[in-house]
């Protein structure tokens, strides 16, 4: 056991015992951050507030929310909405936040793409990134869910039946997921143990190791340049911290971070005051109804591109049929960002400004993601189907095809 | 040295041992608990008396949760050997009423005699057979059985055997 003297204060008491300056020192005045970063990398930061705000809602939600496919309906839209006190406010801070959390991360993920920061040595960082969005996307469905609304019963209809695509075991696949033969109570009640619990537990676990992995390859700068952490912070702890390239987290990184959190949550609160209404969809105010399909199917906008993928095959190829093309596009569309730092073979890390190739690529694929974003939303007739399929190749061609050809002339031309 | 080495591999291979039945009977159970309950499984079976329809006539049923579309063929609808339902002389098309595509249920629209899917516009024609869009197939048909006028839907009869023998 260490040597405990008497304490001179509570701080040195907990010293002590738990080490607290060097837990400390751990996690924020030695943790090095870059100094050449800019408003984009304070997603991080966005999202593990975004986070917080949807765990401490979802408490206070969890409350008087009944999971029973009699009473969910009216636990929502009547207790929460008209009796509890700002149980609006808790929902519409609920609702927005789920909406606005992914908004954040694709920004989060296309500035990973754009300057490179999931190649050489910080895979981890990029794949434990990747595996948070999927699990964030089960947690976002499941909580869809739960309101028991229309576009609820009928968005899980639809998702649990997508496993049936599954060769052999689909259809009794699709039977144990429900703990029914349609969607019904056995769901509801499984997918809120799914969302209240088991989800955000591994979403914890996920999140920690995120940040864990940052720690060895440490966070890319704008220009991509190649530091010496601890050389760079020797010369900030000599005294050196004009000339030296980082900072600690705390307290230079973290007290610019603290504008950026102001700002966007200025913009979180106007949302959830004056624009709720766009992470609500009309429909959902329906109770659900098994023996009635809304008109149109659509998921949250979150999710339109990789839905747009999936119909954007409407025809047979080959004695194919388009269901399972669509199905396997759609797999496809899950897991392939998980190898970029496979598929984008060249290791220079640049930001795409650098390598021109590299550029065009990122923004055709941006424009390719909006469409299909805004297509997954229009009803699949006549013109609209065709703009969603060429987009979907387009996607499929992107990643598997034009990335990897890319980066291959460019390791070409780097040795000429 | 030797001996105690060759204790603690034995040790760790009778706990990898204990652990791993433990695990797969564990895995057992937690699967078993996702299944659905014995009271769903019961409620699989409907019966429907069919002598009321009228030619033409299409109802919707309610099945193990899932919608039933039972329709009445008129004299002008096309038959089809492989899927009607005969009961009494007359023919019906009995099918699961969604879509097989993912699930969404069809809407009927008598005016062109088609089944149409609005989630990504499928359509199947009077029999069920899927004609248009990404349905892979047709309108899947229940198990059913028939006694007399009576349809019974969850029991497999011998004219559905039939059919799904020549299907
Ligand atoms: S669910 Fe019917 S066409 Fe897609």
């Amino acid at each position: 056991m260490a040597q405990i003297r008497k304490a001179n204060g509570i701080v040195d008491w907990l010293d002590q015992r738990l080490a607290v300056h060097k837990l400390l020192d751990v996690l924020m005045n030695k943790y090095w951050i870059p100094k050449q970063i800019n408003f984009l990398w304070a997603m991080g930061v966005i999202l593990t507030t975004l986070f917080t705000i949807l765990f401490v809602t979802g408490l206070l939600l969890v409350m008087y929310y009944k999971p029973d496919v009699a009473l969910a309906f009216d636990s929502v839209n009547k207790t929460i909405m008209q009796e509890v006190e700002y149980g609006w406010l808790w929902r519409h801070m609920h609702g927005v936040a789920a909406s606005v959390v992914f908004l954040v991360i694709y920004i989060h993920m296309l500035t990973g793409i754009y300057y490179g920061s999931y190649k050489k040595g910080r895979e981890m960082i990029w794949i434990s990134g990747m595996l948070l969005f999927v699990v964030f996307s089960a947690e976002a469905f499941s909580g869809y869910m739960l309101p028991w609304g229309q576009m609820s019963y009928w968005a899980a209809q639809v998702i649990t039946n997508l496993f049936g695509g599954i060769p052999f075991i689909g259809d009794a696949l699709v039977v144990w997921i429900r703990g029914d033969y349609a969607v019904s109570d056995p769901t509801l009640t499984r997918f809120f143990m799914l969302h209240v619990c088991l989800l955000p537990i591994v979403i914890i676990m996920i999140i920690v190791f995120h940040f864990y992995s940052l720690r060895i390859p440490h966070v890319n700068n704008e220009i991509a340049e190649e530091l010496d952490f601890d050389l760079e912070a020797e010369k900030y702890m000599a005294g050196d911290t004009k000339g030296s390239k980082v900072i600690p987290f705390w307290p230079g990184f973290l007290s610019k971070d603290f504008v950026y959190i102001s700002l966007f949550m200025i913009f979180f609160f106007y949302l959830v005051s004056f624009k709720f209404g766009f992470a609500m969809d009309p429909i959902n105010f329906d109770p659900a109804d098994a023996l009635k399909t809304p008109a149109h199917i659509y998921p949250e906008w979150y999710f339109l591109w990789s839905y747009e993928v999936l119909r954007g095959f409407f025809f047979d190829v080959g004695g194919v049929k388009a269901f399972d093309i669509g199905l396997a596009a759609f797999g496809i569309a899950q897991v392939i960002f998980f190898l970029l730092p496979w598929l984008d073979r060249s290791d220079v890390v640049k930001p795409a400004h650098e390598r021109p190739l590299f550029f065009i690529w990122f923004w055709v694929l941006l424009i390719d993601l909006i469409v299909l974003t805004v297509y997954g939303k229009l009803p699949p007739t006549g013109i609209n189907a065709w703009v969603g399929f060429y987009a979907s190749i387009v996607f499929l061609l992107l990643l598997i095809v034009v990335l990897p050809v890319i980066t291959i002339m460019e390791k070409k031309g780097a040795k000429k | 040295m030797a001996i105690s080495e060759s204790r603690r591999s034995f040790m760790g291979f009778a706990f990898g041992a204990v652990a791993a039945v433990g695990g797969a009977f564990s895995l057992v159970a937690m699967k078993k608990t996702w299944d659905p309950l014995p009271s769903v499984k019961a409620a699989g079976f409907t019966t429907v008396d069919l002598s009321s329809m009228q030619d033409g006539e299409l109802r919707t049923i309610e099945w193990r949760k899932k919608p039933i579309f039972i329709l009445k063929k008129a004299a002008d609808m096309t038959k089809d050997s492989k899927r009607d339902v005969v009961i009494d002389n007359a023919s019906y098309t009995v099918v699961i009423g969604l879509c097989t595509h993912l699930g969404c249920i069809p809407a009927y629209a008598p005016s062109e005699q088609l089944f149409k899917c609005a989630c990504h516009g499928g359509e199947f024609d009077i029999s069920g057979v899927n004609v248009f869009g990404p349905p892979p197939r047709p309108l899947d048909i229940p198990p059913f059985k028939i006694e007399g006028t009576k349809l019974v839907l969850g029991e497999e009869g011998p004219e559905y055997q039939k059919m799904v023998a020549e299907a």
